[in-house]
């Protein structure tokens, strides 16, 4: 009887869940890049390759310089939790939230300029604040899960054996990141 | 009761607070566009966080421990319950009842048809009921099997204890009451009469804002169908027992993958589509108004590209229930199950290419005709290979005529009169002339209710005593599947005549000659409405009175018929062991699979 194993009625989680995990996450990125398809072809139906001149390049320039520098500090962040180097995970993930701010605040800049030069009722209006729109939301959406996993870090969760909801809300903002490389030749750069 | 009672008033309370505040900043009505959006969005936050959103989960990401839920006995299925089972049975009764409200408005759209003019009501009531029909069977066909028998069996087939989220799966039933409550409650706001396919400039223009309830709740509803489809691709892949081969799932986990893939990727097209739309009547874009230089045909095109597969999403579940039913009651190995899989990954893929044939008169450019035409047409190959394995299982087998198989024949003889009808309309030549006629409207019916709701109904039947641990009552079902196929063809044969000869469909008007033919459709629709009074009487009477229905009452060998009726709470008591085909009917000594640590006999 000392041979018999503990009655399982399914497959120990441990052996499913990473897996599952990742297989989850990266199928929500198909589906996500399905959704910025739809809007980026809208784009480019309604109003061709147009763009009118008083976009402000410089401040575009300077919040895409940002968005990609807070990708890399957003590594940063999930390299150091990896090793259990807390201190590091905080101040990077302190970083990366910053630049995303940056970022949002340079797209309510960039807004008030654009509302002025050609409104929403123009085609590259519409194109313009629905895709920006959208990509904005999802910054937002990344800045609080990063808030999420920075307040639960910096209370002692997460370690080298366990850092997956660190590592999901990097992914997330790698691919924001991606979207936004994408999306900021279609609008600025024809 | 607790949760959903704390769900109702947050979401009430949600819609109400946030739509005044809105319009006080905006200085507009509270029915005005903005605030609507933002009543709603906050009126969806407000039930989930009432039915448990925040006390099963969220606590979590602030450092709370959580607080499931644990409610025992009948009130877990109005709780955030996690269980795939109670999830499944869920999305079962909800999608039933909202059928049978469908149904009802198909009555009173044939009411209005028995005879010329305005009759019943007027055009503008008939154009609100007739979208809504619309939408609400959509949503029955998107989901109703893929929701509901996708959830309860997945995990079950494969040897697994739930789904691999089980919280997303419950999120996801758990957004379906907002969108049918919104949809239901339009009319509050002038209703919405642009169809269920909300074509603009009339969507745009249309005077009725139940078109904002209509946008987000659609919206809504297509969140909840992307996460059921990664729930259940997610679960396949990583969660299968031991010895269960991808070569070894049963038929109708591989027809649900495959329309969860479709879910999964293109129904953010609808959902991008209906944004636009949104943003076109609140935020004053222009995408689709022609005035301001927008296309309406972008918007036909996003669409289609959701709606055509979105038609496989409906069908190809329903095709893995009736082969599934045929295997069973034929006693037979599957016929072909090789080539059925590889059917079903060819139309996931095929599916996505051709959706411009229904948009063959609508202007789009003219060498676009030849290339979809083709690629429509090439669709009806995998399908044959489909109805192929049905006919090819069924051939000489030891058919055993209960319910379930009754109605997975009837699948086969529906579907089929709803594939050959495709091609007219998959043609470019007749489809010019078929084009927004009842021939489509009987095309269409014929597939659905064919591919899809006859697929629903033979689930009901073959799954019941599964599920509700009592035996329906077989006279009663015999009586109600011979009805029902009966009537289906009464009622829609006669609309392709009608329509070749000049009907035109979402009209509530027709020329004089007509008159007999219609009057004729709507007294069979009537007959074909009453089968379904048979139906709910007998599930309803049987679930509460009908006899303890033993754990194998078919004999069956699927994993799912290896455990009691219902299933225990963890599914299997012991870790089950997949050691063979599922379908090996009349192999000596073929099994399946080991559950419980002793074999089952499989005879």
């Amino acid at each position: 009887m000392a041979l018999a194993a503990p009655a399982a009625h399914a497959r120990a989680e441990a052996t499913y869940r990473p897996q599952a995990n990742r297989l989850g996450l990266w199928l929500f990125f198909l589906s996500e890049t399905f959704l910025f398809s739809a809007m980026i072809s809208a784009r480019f139906v309604t109003s061709g390759t147009d763009t009118p001149e008083h976009l402000n390049q410089p401040l575009a320039l300077g919040i895409t310089i940002v968005l990609l520098l807070s990708s890399i500090s957003a590594y940063l962040s999930e390299n150091a939790i990896a090793h259990d180097d807390r201190a590091g995970f905080i101040r990077y993930t302190r970083i990366t939230i910053f630049l995303g701010l940056v970022f949002t605040a340079g797209v309510v800049l960039e807004w008030q300029e654009a509302l002025a030069d050609f409104p929403a009722g123009t085609i590259y209006g519409s194109a313009f604040f629905a895709l920006i729109g959208l990509h904005a939301f999802h910054v937002v959406t990344g800045i609080m899960a990063l808030g999420v996993v920075l307040n639960l870090g910096g209370k002692g969760h997460y370690g080298s054996e366990d850092y997956w909801p660190v590592e999901g809300t990097v992914k997330y903002w790698h691919l924001v990141d991606l979207m936004w490389v994408v999306i900021y030749p279609s609008l600025y750069l024809f | 009761m607790r949760a959903l009672i704390r769900a109702v008033s947050g979401g009430a309370g949600g819609y109400v607070i946030a739509a005044f505040v809105t319009s006080l900043i905006t200085g507009g009505s509270v029915s005005d566009g903005v605030p609507v959006t933002f009543g709603y969005i906050f009126a969806l936050l407000g039930w989930l966080h009432g039915i448990g959103v925040w006390n099963a989960w969220a606590r979590e990401w602030f450092g709370l421990p959580p607080k499931p839920d644990n409610a025992k006995g009948w009130t877990r299925y109005f709780t955030f319950s996690t269980d795939h089972k109670v999830i499944g049975s869920q999305y079962l009764v909800t999608f039933l009842v909202v059928f049978l409200v469908g149904g009802l408005m198909a009555m009173v759209i044939r009411l209005e048809l028995a005879g010329t003019g305005e009759g019943f009501i007027d055009a503008d009531t008939y154009n609100k009921v007739m979208s809504m029909h619309g939408i609400l069977m959509v949503a029955v066909a998107v989901a109703a099997v893929l929701g509901s028998f996708g959830n309860y069996l997945v995990p079950l087939m494969i040897g697994a204890d739930d789904m691999a989220f089980p919280r997303i799966n419950a999120l996801s039933f758990w957004l379906i009451p907002p969108v049918a409550i919104s949809l239901l409650s339009a009319p509050l706001l002038g209703s919405f009469e642009a169809g269920w396919t909300a074509y603009p400039p009339l969507s745009v223009v249309a005077a009725g804002d139940g078109q904002l309830l209509f946008n987000m709740g659609v919206i809504t509803f297509g969140l909840s169908s992307i996460l059921g489809g990664l729930n259940i691709i997610t679960t396949v892949a990583t969660m299968r027992a031991p010895g269960m081969t991808w070569g070894r799932l049963p038929i109708f986990v591989w027809a649900t993958f495959s329309a969860s893939l479709l879910s999964l990727v293109i129904t953010q097209f609808f959902a991008a589509s209906l944004v636009l739309i949104h943003l076109d009547r609140v935020a004053g874009t222009t995408f689709f108004g022609a005035a301001g230089g927008g296309d309406a045909l972008l918007y036909e095109h996003m669409f289609w590209f959701y709606s055509h597969p979105a038609v496989y999403i409906m069908v190809l579940p329903g095709f893995g229930v009736a082969l599934e039913v045929i295997t069973h009651f034929s006693r037979k190995p599957l016929f072909a199950y090789k080539a059925v899989v590889g059917a079903f990954l060819t139309i996931v893929g095929l599916s996505s290419l051709v959706w411009a044939h229904h948009m063959f008169t609508s202007g789009m450019a003219a060498y676009l005709h030849a290339p979809f035409m083709v690629l429509t047409e090439a669709i009806s190959v995998p399908t044959g290979v489909i109805f192929l394995s049905a006919v090819g299982t069924m051939w000489r087998g030891k058919l055993w005529m209960q319910t379930p198989m009754l109605l997975a024949g009837g699948w086969v003889f529906n579907f089929l009169i709803g594939g050959i009808t495709g091609l007219f309309l998959a043609d470019v030549a007749t489809d010019v002339q078929l084009h927004d006629s009842y021939f489509v409207v009987a095309h269409f019916h014929y597939t659905i209710i064919g591919g899809s709701i006859f697929g629903l109904l033979a689930a009901v039947f073959f799954w019941f005593p599964k599920i509700t641990g009592r035996m329906y009552n077989e006279t009663m079902g015999k009586i109600f599947a011979v009805w029902v196929s009966v009537a289906l063809a009464l009622v829609f044969i006669p609309m392709f005549w009608v329509g070749v000869n000049g009907m035109n469909r979402r009209v509530n008007d027709y020329q004089q000659d007509l008159e007999t033919a219609n009057n004729f459709i709507s007294w069979m629709a009537l007959l074909l409405g009453l089968s379904f009074v048979l139906f709910a009487v007998n599930l309803v009477w049987s679930a509460l009175r009908g006899p303890k229905a033993p754990d194998n009452p078919w004999g069956a060998s699927t994993l799912e018929w290896q455990v009691s009726s219902p299933p225990p709470e963890h599914n299997f008591p012991l870790l089950p062991e997949v050691v063979g085909h599922p379908y090996d009917y009349g192999v000596p000594d073929a099994q399946h699979a080991v559950v419980g640590g002793s074999a089952k006999s499989e005879d």
